[in-house]
């Protein structure tokens, strides 16, 4: 299919790619229908809505920067999209980047879920008050990598 | 908007199956039992907003992704010496 891209202007993609949203994206509710995206700069991801081009998320997988997070949701999420066992779950934090990008942050409060079988997400809310809606991802990985030295 | 006047350990109803009870009043805050079907999501509303409110930042990027390694070894070298 080809699809307009706020990144990437216009681009073939296999239909596989497509991610029905049935509840969107809070803030975003009316857009129901996106495509996941690699990136060209590792180690982000494209959440691209096919409805209006303009609007897109970049998305990080929270476990390279914090090995600890685990989706902690109600239940009832993860039903509603269908993930009834663990291999069906794709989890990725939503990035924000301001104009300084080494202040980058992460949401990990609002993660994206995604039952990559049937091609289900959502946006669900953490239940572990730990996490927060801005985590520095620099700060977090340079307290990872000296933790390991 | 309607407005109730409760008193502790008193509560609401709302639809034929949340319930909404006062179970403690201290100074400024209020206590809250909620029971409500599984399928009623239930936040705290500034949670639910400030989500909402990184959203809207987040998709207000650019297009100009961050080279990770750049940004975290540009730091790194100013440290050895």
């Amino acid at each position: 299919m080809r699809v307009n891209t706020k990144a990437y202007g216009q681009i073939d993609v296999d239909e596989r790619h497509r991610i029905h949203f049935p509840f969107g994206i809070l803030g975003f509710e009316k857009l129901k229908e996106y495509l996941l995206l690699d990136a060209l700069q590792q180690p982000f991801y494209w959440l691209q809505s096919l409805e209006v081009p303009e609007i897109a998320f970049v998305l990080i997988n929270p476990n390279i920067f914090r090995p600890d997070y685990s989706i902690e949701v109600p239940e009832i999420e993860l039903e509603e999209i269908g993930i009834d066992k663990e291999e069906d779950l794709l989890h990725f934090a939503i990035v924000t980047i301001p104009e300084d990008q080494a202040k980058m942050t992460a949401n990990l409060q609002g993660p994206i879920i995604i039952n990559k079988k049937q091609r289900l997400g959502r946006q669900s809310i953490s239940i572990n008050p730990k996490w927060k809606v801005r985590h520095l991802i620099l700060e977090e990985l340079s307290a990872l990598r000296n933790k390991a030295c | 908007m309607l407005i109730l006047s409760r008193k502790q350990n008193e509560s609401i109803i709302i639809g034929d199956e949340i319930e909404i009870s006062v179970i403690d009043i201290k100074g400024d805050q209020v206590k809250l039992g909620i029971n409500a079907p599984k399928e009623i999501k239930v936040y705290r509303f500034e949670v639910y907003e400030s989500i909402q409110r990184e959203n809207k930042a987040a998709a207000m990027a650019g297009t100009v992704l961050p080279k990770l390694e750049e940004l975290i070894l540009g730091p790194k070298e100013e440290k050895e010496e």
